[in-house]
C-alpha cells in the first residue's frame, strides 16, 4: 500500500548554537498508511510532540524530509499551508485555544480559514459537533461556560470540522475523568471508521492505546526503538520496562502466569481478550482431565 | 524568528567568576557603570568603558553570538536615535544641508557617541541578566532597597511582584508559542494581509493568552494563600546572599572607574 505520509531521516534540533541546544529527533524514518489507526507512545520529552508538529508543517526539519502523498511538504509555501488542512492536529489540552464568543464560531474557525462557502461551513460544524457527542444546542453557547470535558470536545470538533485526511491527537484524554476518557476515545474511533480517516493518537497510557491502535510506534530519546502491532510490541515487555513505559496490566498478568508454567497464549493485553483466554484455558484443562 | 529564541531577560546558567558574584555587587556595578558611561565624553574615556565591558563579556565565558542576538530587537531604536542626533544637533561646521535638514560636525560625533552609549548600556544589562538568575536578581534588589522599609515603602511587595513577573515571562512566551501553533494548525495566518487583517489575526492568540494568564494568577494566589504566604517582617531565606572579597573588589573597581571617567571629563582628556 502507498504511504500517505512518509518520514525520511527526520532530525530536529532546538535552539541551535545556544547553550540550550537539544536534539529532539534523531534521523527518524517511518511511514503512515491511509486508513490506519496508529498509536505513538513514549515518555515525556521523548520527541513525540516535536514529531507531530512536523507532520503538518508547524516545525521545519533541521534535516530530512516529510512527504505527504509523495510531495515534500516544504517544497512550496502554498503546499505547506494546504497541508495544515489535510493533516489536522489536536494539541495537548486543546481547550486552551478556544477564543470565540460561541461554540459555533469557534468550530467554524478552521473551515472558514479554508475559504469554504457558508453552507459548507455550516454542514461541517454540525457534523463535527455530532462526532464529538455534543448536542447541537451548545452551538450557541459561549465555550467558556462549558465544563472541561465539553471544552475538550469542542476543541477536537474544531479540528475535525476541517475534515482532514489525517487526524493527529496529542494526549486527547489527558486530565479527564474516566467516563469522558471512554466516550472521547469511542468518538475518535467512530470518526475513524465513518470517514476511513487516518488517525494518529499520541499517548503515554498503554491501556488506552492498546485498545484503540492497529499499530504502535514506541518513542524514546528521539528515536523509534520498537514498532509493530500491539501484540508484537507488548511481547517485548522487558524492553518496554527498560524504556520506563511498562506494559498493560493484562499483558503483565499473562506473562507472569506463563512464567509460573500456566499454558496460556502470549499476545493478550486487553480485558475482553483476557476473559476469552482464561475461559479457553479453563475449558482445555477440564477437557484434559 | 521563533518566540522561544528571544533572549532578553534570559539567564544562561554557568560557573564563571561573574556568575558567582553577589547579585547586589553586580547590580551596583551596573549602576555605576551606567553613570560612567553617561559621563564619558572623550574617545579615550569611551575606550576605557568599552574595555571594561569587553573584559566582563570575556570573563562570563558566554558566546558573543548570544549578546549580538540580544542586541538585535532594539537595533531599530539605536538607529533611530542616531538619525535624530545626526540631523538635529547644531554646532560645528555644517557638512551637508538640504531644506531644514543639516548635518553638522557635532551632529556626526553626537550620533556616533549616542549609538555607542546605548549599545554598551544594553550589553552591560544583558551581561547582568545573562549571568544572574531572576531569583538572585530580585533577592539582590530586595536587599539593596531594604533601607527604604524605614520609610514605609513596601519593598518586599515590589520585589515579589517583580520576581513573579520575571518568573512568568518564559511561561507566557511558551504559552504564546503553543497557542500560535494550535491556531496555525487550524489555518490561522499571521504573516500575510494588511495591517488591519494582521491585527485581527492576533485575536485568536490574545484571548486564550489573557484567559490563561488570569487562570495562572488565580492559581498562584490560591497556592500562596494555602502556604500562608504573607509579607512578614522577619522572613528567612532559603538562599542567603554572601558578600565576598571578590564582590568588594568589584565595587571598588566600579567606584574607581567612575572617578576616573569623571576626572577625564573634568580635565578634558
Amino acid at each position: 500500500m502507498e504511504a500517505i505520509i512518509k518520514v525520511e531521516q527526520l532530525t530536529h534540533t532546538y535552539s541551535i548554537n545556544t547553550p540550550f541546544e537539544r536534539k529532539a529527533l534523531d534521523a527518524v524514518d517511518f511511514d503512515i498508511y491511509p486508513g490506519e489507526l496508529l498509536g505513538i507512545i513514549g515518555q515525556t520529552g521523548s520527541g513525540k510532540s516535536t514529531l507531530i508538529s512536523h507532520l503538518n508543517g508547524l516545525l521545519k526539519p533541521t534535516s530530512g524530509r516529510i512527504l505527504f502523498e509523495g510531495q515534500d511538504i516544504w517544497s512550496s509555501p502554498a503546499l505547506t499551508r494546504s497541508i495544515r488542512f489535510q493533516v489536522g492536529l489536536v494539541f495537548q489540552f486543546p481547550e486552551y485555544q478556544l477564543f470565540e464568543e460561541t461554540v459555533y464560531k469557534d468550530i467554524a474557525f478552521g473551515p472558514r480559514n479554508m475559504r469554504l462557502s457558508p453552507e459548507e461551513v455550516d454542514r461541517r460544524v454540525r457534523r463535527a459537533i455530532e462526532f464529538v457527542g455534543l448536542s447541537p444546542s451548545v452551538l450557541e453557547r459561549s465555550p467558556f461556560e462549558l465544563s472541561g470535558g465539553q471544552k475538550r470536545r469542542v476543541a477536537i470538533a474544531g479540528v475535525i470540522a476541517m475534515e482532514p485526511k489525517v487526524l493527529i491527537l496529542d494526549e486527547p484524554t489527558a486530565g479527564l475523568d474516566p467516563a469522558s476518557v471512554e466516550s472521547i476515545l469511542s468518538n475518535i474511533l467512530d470518526y475513524h471508521r465513518a470517514n476511513e480517516a487516518t488517525v494518529i493518537i499520541v499517548s503515554h497510557s498503554m491501556e488506552e492505546i492498546a485498545r484503540t491502535a492497529d499499530r504502535l510506534m514506541v518513542f524514546s530519546g528521539g528515536t523509534i526503538p520498537l514498532s509493530g502491532t500491539p501484540q508484537e510490541v507488548f511481547a517485548h515487555s522487558q524492553l518496554l520496562e527498560d524504556l520506563g513505559l511498562g506494559v498493560p496490566q493484562m499483558a503483565r498478568v499473562f506473562s507472569r502466569m506463563r512464567a509460573m508454567g500456566v499454558e496460556i497464549e502470549p499476545s493478550v493485553y486487553t480485558i475482553p481478550q483476557a476473559k476469552e483466554a482464561f475461559l479457553r484455558a479453563y475449558r482445555q484443562r477440564k477437557g484434559g482431565q | 524568528m521563533a518566540l522561544r529564541d528571544i533572549t532578553l531577560g534570559q539567564y544562561f546558567p554557568g560557573t564563571s567568576l561573574i556568575h558567582r558574584l553577589d547579585p547586589r555587587a553586580k547590580l551596583l556595578f551596573s549602576l555605576l557603570y551606567i553613570v560612567a558611561l553617561f559621563t564619558a565624553k572623550s574617545p579615550l574615556s569611551y575606550l576605557v568603558t568599552f574595555v571594561v565591558l569587553a573584559l566582563g563579556i570575556l570573563i562570563s565565558r558566554l558566546r558573543l553570538s548570544v549578546f549580538l542576538k540580544g542586541l538585535k530587537p532594539i537595533m531599530i531604536i539605536v538607529i533611530l536615535t542616531a538619525i535624530m542626533n545626526l540631523f538635529f544637533t547644531r554646532g560645528g561646521d555644517t557638512l551637508w544641508s538640504f531644506g531644514f535638514l543639516h548635518i553638522t560636525e557635532n551632529g556626526v560625533s553626537m550620533a556616533v557617541y549616542m549609538m555607542l552609549r546605548i549599545i554598551m548600556l544594553l550589553l552591560m544589562t544583558l551581561l547582568l541578566t545573562y549571568t544572574t538568575s531572576p531569583l538572585m536578581l530580585t533577592d539582590g534588589l530586595d536587599r539593596l532597597l531594604s533601607p527604604l522599609k524605614h520609610f514605609k515603602v513596601p519593598v518586599h511587595d515590589f520585589t515579589m511582584i517583580m520576581s513573579i513577573a520575571l518568573r512568568f515571562i518564559p511561561t507566557l512566551i511558551q504559552e504564546t508559542d503553543k497557542i500560535m501553533s494550535a491556531q496555525k494548525a487550524r489555518g490561522a495566518d499571521f504573516e500575510s494581509g494588511n495591517l488591519i487583517q494582521r491585527a485581527k489575526a492576533l485575536v485568536p492568540i490574545l484571548i486564550p493568552l489573557f484567559i490563561s494568564a488570569f487562570r495562572r494568577a488565580e492559581e498562584l494566589s490560591v497556592a500562596m494563600d494555602c502556604r500562608c504566604f504573607h509579607d512578614g517582617q522577619n522572613r528567612t531565606r532559603l538562599r542567603q546572599l554572601k558578600f565576598t572579597a571578590n564582590d568588594a573588589i568589584l565595587l571598588m573597581f566600579a567606584v574607581l572607574l567612575c572617578v576616573a571617567i569623571i576626572l577625564m571629563r573634568r580635565f578634558g582628556i
